[in-house]
């Protein structure tokens, strides 16, 4: 594989992507019939590439492993999308946008990825308006917007508090109409065991169907990853039970470098964990800083007797409270980005003065909404976050203040990919959170939906043309190719190795373990010392997995605990690499937050030494992987302290 | 806590299935249902015995993938929520509860509580979306919507397509998802150059897919985690019969 | 567009259960008058003349072929729909609580329409068939109020219609709402005043009906 190659179009700025466009190359539609596509995954990113390529004419599979493409996981995004329509006459503007998102990645994004990306935000809201995505609305029928995330302009468009889920079922409509128009073979509770590369090109997949159990070969003239965000590695995360990095990381062991994989968003406002029992953790959405102050008690006492429960929230009085984001920026307050909002409340309890049993949570206050607004505008703004929260905890926010903790969120690296959104493998694409690109170290706010939509509807079905155009020559290949078969069999033997190793632990015994090492070590804060220590227990973890697990069942029926172990083994290889990439990068910066590196309690960017993209190259399970570099030039912007005091 | 479990077991789609007794201790109250099966799943493997299989993922209630009738009731005795943000304090202490699939001859059993459910996107396949390319949309501020309706039309498209209204229905019958798709779709400016089609198509797919009548007996509506209300079929009815009437 | 089968397709059943139901309210509402007619007290004089009116006029006879006609559309599409619905679950729960849901008799119609059947046959072989036996063999018609009261000094016939009317009122309780709903009239603006109407419907009409055995049974109608 040669040298990195980002690919980024010559010109202006606000220009290139328009360049690009004109000058990419086409495929005519007779061709197009007989080029096939394969799309793995069916989120905002995948549903989206799969029916807009099925438009243009190509023939595509798609595949997802729920029973539905409807039920990916972008379904469960709360709060809103940007888009810089500036409908609101308060200033914003593409640039704007792409400027503010740059800043909130904290400078390790590409310029002109994330300025694209600004710049069809604005097509995206038309594109699901027409489609019939139920957006809210003011009295006069035109859309309504407002402040989401660390914006100092109102542009997220939302649709209650289910914004994620309206923009998935608009796209999963769109491709369930090209299903219908017989374009799109969709194969759903299928999961992607391994690419396919021959001659260097990326050719096909070997899918495993959860039904039955038996490896399935496809062949594509090109394979197209959606698959979402590895966060699960943290075993508690907000994503779905499903949610894994399988697909991603057999493309990485097929030649796919590996971007940024040590940058992770935690998110402020999630429901704090009570118990070893707990499965997941839920995500109350980021708007309720809107109007929620964040606090805790300011002594160490006080917060003792509120864990103990011999006092609760309203016995400490006004001036005991420490409303700490309010306290040290000032200008942003509570609604500061992610990345700074989760570390204050880390330091807070770190300090001791967390507020539930576990010491790890902190008060997220309503009072002052309520006296200012009255119950019912708290009510109706917050629909059914509130109910939503009181049924899992039993607690009524609109009597006592909810009680919050970060938690793994998203996770901004992924897979590299050029501005055509190519990996490093030709012919293999990586769409939505799934790729490294355009968030940089941090997401903002309202800005995945952007991104997926973005990668799906407007910029693949450019970019893929480009490629393809050459390919009209290749036929078809057979699946009996010698490479399926390897790949096939490579599946096999794996599968059968997992499923024989008939040892003591489950797999969620290992999955658990995972997830500790890496919040312990590789969390909101990381160390040189710690990390290192990690990777070691990392690799026993990965040795005694594969001579200890115990899975139920045979391969040949439907066995979840399979599927699961499976993407266990691969969580703990990635794992690894997010721990080799996090000891690499020696500086602070967004999701990334070493110990070492901090000025004051804020994260310490080094822009001579690291403003690159860690693009890693597998070697093999054992050695180290190869880092390439990909320098991040800024011809537009001034590298800035990010500073929201 | 305490609880008797009496579990729909069946091996694949062939096998007869029966109930079987399960014992489980030691649940907190704050567990949700399906933490509650991970743990009896937990202790199962350790007896290296076949877990549970249930469907089941994003766990915030939004996803639709959860689907158990538990005592008798679609996603359980609580209202206007789904399995997964059921917990275990709505139950008592010692309860012995049961755990079926959603049953419906259109959603044949895979495996113990799972089903297939793909039949719901073959009817949105027939029309629940609107025709427009990427890619050909105007201004989306162009199209103005009253607010009132595009209230109502969201109301209707926070169906999440679980099933649970064909699970509850006495009759099997899908007319509140399909309804809840064709309402928001004929509530909308944009749906509507296509509104006859689409009526006529999902109601044809509909009832080839074999769910039943409906007699308007209300239980979906009653049971739906959404709270999708009956005025989206009496919708459907309406855009069905205009469409039928002035059908070439 | 596909070819839409408007009478076989789900809907297209509901809409002849509501419209054909509709029409047979209309139905009660005017045998329910005339029968009330036994009321005046002048020994069925008002009530005859009326009978008298129903039994030989020739638009009522070609409107009683249409009310045969609905009703046998709705036993049938009731049917139908029964059988239907039973076969869309091949495998039943093995434990079910319906009745946090919803109301038994809305779940029930098919068995009380059944019961509303069995009693309809009871009720013509009683009264219109020997009626119409007799118009067609003598051109007579038959001093219906007498055979009322013949047959209502019965007190097991007695019991038997009023359990008719209960049937009845069940049925009309989901029926009446349920018709609206079918044909799409559901505003919220007037789902209220409907729910009022049905229920009041359902409770009076059969009320009315019972009452009538009940009043010769002790003769209070002579």
């Amino acid at each position: 594989m040669s040298e990195l190659n980002s690919k980024i179009p010559t010109g202006p700025l606000a220009e290139k992507w328009d360049n690009y466009k004109e000058h990419a190359k086409l495929v005519n539609p007779a061709n197009k019939r007989k080029l096939e596509v394969i799309v793995v995954g069916t989120g905002l990113a995948g549903a989206s590439a799969a029916a807009s390529l099925a438009e243009l004419g190509y023939s595509v599979k798609a595949f997802c492993f729920q029973d539905s493409p409807r039920r990916a996981h972008s379904i469960a995004a709360q709060g809103g999308i940007n888009a810089a329509k500036n409908y609101k006459n308060d200033g914003d503007s593409v640039f704007r946008l792409f400027y503010d998102t740059i800043k909130g990645g904290d400078f390790r994004a590409r310029e002109a990825n994330v300025y694209r990306l600004a710049d069809v935000s604005r097509n995206i809201i038309d594109q699901c308006v027409a489609q019939g995505v139920p957006f809210a609305r003011e009295y006069g029928g035109l859309l309504d917007n407002r402040s989401f995330g660390g914006s100092q302009v109102s542009r997220t468009f939302y649709a209650r508090g289910q914004t994620g889920q309206q923009l998935l079922l608009g796209a999963y409509g769109a491709l369930e109409r090209q299903i219908g128009l017989g374009n799109v073979k969709m194969y759903a509770r299928h999961e992607m065991a391994d690419v396919v590369t021959i001659d260097g090109k990326a050719r096909g997949i070997v899918a495993r169907n959860l039904i039955t159990g038996e490896l399935e070969r496809y062949f594509g003239h090109a394979v197209i990853l959606a698959t979402g965000g590895y966060g699960n590695v943290f075993f508690l995360s907000t994503s779905a039970m499903g949610s894994n990095v399988t697909a991603a990381w057999k493309a990485h062991k097929k030649g796919a470098y590996f971007g940024n994989p040590c940058y992770t968003q935690i998110h402020p406002t999630c429901i704090p964990v009570t118990g070893d029992y707990q499965s997941k953790l839920t995500l109350m959405s980021e708007s309720l800083r809107n109007d929620g102050r964040v606090w805790v008690p300011k002594s160490k006492e006080d917060a003792k007797a509120i864990r103990e429960g011999k006092k609760t929230a309203a016995d400490i009085k006004e001036d005991d409270r420490d409303y700490y984001l309010e306290r040290k920026y000032p200008s942003f307050g509570n609604l500061c980005p992610r990345d700074i909002a989760s570390r204050a409340a880390k330091e807070a309890c770190d300090d001791g003065r967390g507020i539930v049993p576990s010491g790890l949570g902190v008060f997220l206050d309503f009072a002052d909404a309520i006296k200012r607004l009255g119950v019912e505008v708290v009510k109706a703004r917050y629909g059914e976050l509130f109910p939503m929260y009181q049924n899992i905890t039993n607690e009524d926010p609109l009597k006592t203040p909810m009680k919050i903790y970060p938690a793994v969120h998203y996770t901004m690296g992924g897979l590299w990919v050029d501005y055509e959104l190519m990996t490093s493998v030709q012919g293999l694409y990586c769409l939505g959170e799934a790729n490294f690109s355009d968030h940089g170290a941090n997401r903002l706010g309202a800005s995945a939906l952007m991104q997926g939509l973005a990668d799906g509807y407007f910029v693949i079905p450019y970019t893929i043309g480009n490629y393809l155009s050459s390919e009209i020559f290749t036929k078809a290949i057979p699946t009996d190719h010698p490479a399926f078969v390897e790949a096939e069999e490579a599946a096999r033997e794996r599968a059968e190795k997992l499923i024989g190793t008939k040892g003591k632990k489950t797999v969620d015994d290992f999955h658990k373990q995972l997830g500790k090492i890496m919040w312990e070590y590789c969390g909101m804060a990381r160390t040189a010392e710690g990390l290192t220590h990690a990777r070691k227990l990392i690799q026993d973890l990965r040795k005694e997995f594969w001579s200890n697990v115990n899975i139920p069942g045979t391969l040949n029926e439907f066995n979840p605990e399979f599927d699961k172990a499976g993407r266990v083994a691969d969580f703990i290889e990635l794992g690894e690499l997010m721990v080799i990439d996090a000891l690499d990068r020696n500086e602070s910066c967004g999701g990334h937050f070493r110990l070492e590196y901090q000025d004051e309690g804020e994260a310490k960017r080094d822009d001579e030494n690291y403003a690159y993209v860690s693009a890693w190259e597998h070697t093999s399970v054992e050695a180290d992987p190869i880092l390439h570099k990909e320098k991040l030039v800024y011809e537009n912007i001034q590298l800035q302290v990010r500073s929201y005091k | 806590m305490k609880f008797n479990l009496k579990v729909w077991r069946q091996k694949n789609a062939q096998a007869q299935g029966k109930l079987v007794d399960y014992t489980i201790e030691n649940i907190i109250p704050d567990m949700s249902f399906l933490e509650m099966v991970d743990v009896l799943n937990d202790n199962l493997v350790r007896k290296g015995e076949d877990p549970i299989a249930f469907d089941h993922d994003c766990r915030e209630g939004i996803c639709g993938m959860c689907s158990m009738y538990i005592s008798g009731r679609a996603h359980g005795p609580h209202h206007a929520a789904t399995t997964c943000q059921l917990y275990m304090r709505s139950f008592k202490d010692g309860d012995t509860i049961y755990v079926e699939p959603f049953r419906a001859g259109a959603f044949p059993i895979i495996k113990d509580l799972v089903t297939d459910r793909s039949a719901f996107d073959r009817i949105i396949a027939k029309g629940g979306f609107v025709s427009v390319n990427t890619g050909q949309a105007q201004d989306a501020n162009n199209l103005p919507v009253d607010k009132a309706d595009a209230e109502k039309a969201m109301d209707a498209a926070a169906c999440i397509g679980c099933g649970a209204c064909v699970a509850a229905c006495p009759n099997s019958a899908a007319m509140l998802f399909v309804s809840a798709k064709i309402s928001q779709l004929a509530l909308l400016p944009q749906g509507g150059p296509e509104r006859n089609n689409r009526a006529i198509n999902m109601v044809n797919q509909m009832d080839e897919e074999g769910f039943g009548n409906c007699t308007n007996i209300g239980a979906c509506e009653a049971e739906c985690p959404k709270e999708i209300k009956l005025t989206n079929i009496a919708r459907m009815n309406r855009e069905y019969l205009v469409a039928s009437l002035i059908n070439e | 567009m596909q070819n839409s089968v408007l009478i076989t397709s789900s809907i297209g059943k509901k809409l002849i259960m509501g419209l054909t139901g509709l029409f047979l309210v209309f139905f009660l509402v005017v045998h329910a008058s005339i029968n009330g007619c036994i009321w005046f007290n002048d020994e069925g004089k008002t009530f005859l003349y009326y009978a008298h009116f129903m039994g030989t006029n020739f638009l009522v006879h070609i409107a009683e072929v249409g009310l045969f006609g609905g009703l046998i559309l709705h036993m049938v599409d009731g049917l139908l729909l029964w059988k239907q619905n039973r076969d869309a679950r091949p495998v039943k729960y093995a434990y079910s609580n319906p009745s946090a849901n919803s109301k038994w008799y809305s779940r029930s119609m098919g068995l009380l329409g059944t019961l509303i059947l069995f009693f309809l046959i009871v009720h013509l072989r009683n009264f219109w068939g020997p009626n119409r036996l007799n118009q067609i063999t003598t051109g007579e018609e038959l001093n219906l109020f007498q055979l009322m009261q013949e047959d209502f000094s019965n007190l097991w016939m007695v019991v038997f219609y009023v359990a008719a009317c209960f049937s009845l009122f069940w049925h009309l309780l989901h029926g009446f709402k349920s018709a609206f709903q079918s044909l799409g009239l559901n505003n919220v603006k007037y789902n209220k005043a409907i729910e009022i109407a049905g229920t009041a419907f359902a409770i009076i009409v059969p009320l009315v009906f019972a009452l009538m055995p009940i009043s010769f049974y002790f003769n209070l109608v002579h």
